[in-house]
């Protein structure tokens, strides 16, 4: 199917005659989301070893931001047909026809243009490529060719994800180095297991929308024990920072304990056998836990860094 | 008691008016984000 045709096929009934309001194209952005995606962004730039001027660090995680949103709003373009069948996503602007799917494509665009450029002229040229990139690749690599193609979604794209501490610090280095690159390993292989611990507790809402998340096609049980391998890796990716003497003792403690945690609720997981989705507790408790997770974690190793500093 | 019907022509009105005021903090901010970088820039 091409774009053009996709774009009149899949268009919902939206009613044009009112311009859609501002908290819409606000809500475009996941802007929840993109909370995380700042945090790491931050975290990347502020573990770097060198001074950035503060405006010029506010403009690149201003980048980052908008890059993330620009990534959102074209996610929910292109989706918009699978979010009406999901009960979790049904009240998004364009499922519920509170915007046209145009408006939606070029504010994307715009967004991710505008987002690009700033970050090219006011930063530097590395950091802007990487965003580039990491646009792309969650909108062509994830949404486009992946998402609805293979229960292996997530995993290639979760790469999409771990960029935004990889640009954080290309933007005050001007380099990508073994930590920021740790850093990316780190949110890469963390969300296999962030994910699918949400895809078993609505996997009903996945299956109904046919897109192949991993419950829905390879069953429950075998993303149970995938979840739980795919904690192990990131574990010791985790841990490597420490290891290497790229972190203190701070991050190494802090890292530690609630590696194990993460480690240890991957395993309830990945050894239960619960079929209600009402009854999924473990998983419930892995899913909310791994963004904790995530946010200590990167703020562990800045406090680390400072402190040393 | 019921409401009136809502006019279409205020509805639209009011979400242009609402647009246009977001629209007008954002460039009024990116003006104040381009001189800081331009000093930031300089130094």
């Amino acid at each position: 199917m091409t774009t053009a045709s996709y774009l009149t096929t899949q268009a919902p009934a939206a009613d044009t005659r009112l311009p859609a309001e501002w908290r819409d194209f606000l809500a475009l952005t996941k802007p929840r989301v993109m909370t995380l995606v700042v945090f790491t962004g931050l975290c990347g730039l502020l573990a770097a070893p060198v001074a950035i001027h503060p405006v010029i660090a506010f403009t690149a995680i201003l980048c980052i931001a908008l890059g993330a949103g620009a990534a959102a709003t074209l996610n929910q373009w292109y989706e918009s047909d699978i979010d009406a069948l999901m009960v979790r996503t049904a009240q998004r602007p364009l499922p519920a026809g509170r915007m046209d799917r145009q408006s939606a494509l070029h504010f994307g665009v715009g967004l991710g243009v505008f987002s690009v450029l700033l970050m090219g002229l006011a930063v530097n040229v590395l950091s802007a490529v990487i965003l580039t990139a990491s646009i792309l690749f969650y909108v062509v690599i994830y949404t486009v060719w992946l998402k609805r193609r293979t229960p292996q979604n997530i995993v290639i794209g979760g790469a999409a994800g771990a960029f935004p501490a990889l640009i954080g610090w290309a933007a005050a280095t001007g380099r990508v180095e073994t930590l920021p690159v740790l850093l990316f390993a780190l949110v890469f292989l963390w969300t296999p297991p962030h994910f699918w611990a949400l895809a078993l507790f609505m996997k009903a809402d996945y299956a109904a929308a046919g897109v192949p998340m991993m419950p829905v096609v390879a069953g429950r049980r075998a993303t149970r024990t995938q979840v739980f391998l795919y904690s192990l890796p990131m574990a010791a990716v985790a841990m490597a920072p420490y290891a290497m003497g790229l972190a203190g003792a701070l991050y190494g403690a802090v890292t530690g304990a609630l590696t194990l945690l993460f480690v240890a609720l991957a395993a309830r997981v990945g050894f239960s056998r619960e079929e209600d989705q009402a009854a999924m507790k473990p998983e419930r408790q892995l899913f909310g836990f791994s963004i904790l997770y995530l946010f200590v974690v990167f703020g562990a190793l800045v406090a680390d860094r400072w402190l040393l500093a | 008691m019921s409401l009136p019907p809502l006019d279409p022509q205020d509805e639209i009105r009011r979400r242009q008016k609402s647009r246009a005021v977001v629209m007008a903090l954002i460039l009024g901010a990116l003006v104040i984000l381009f001189y800081a970088i331009s000093i930031a820039k300089m130094t």
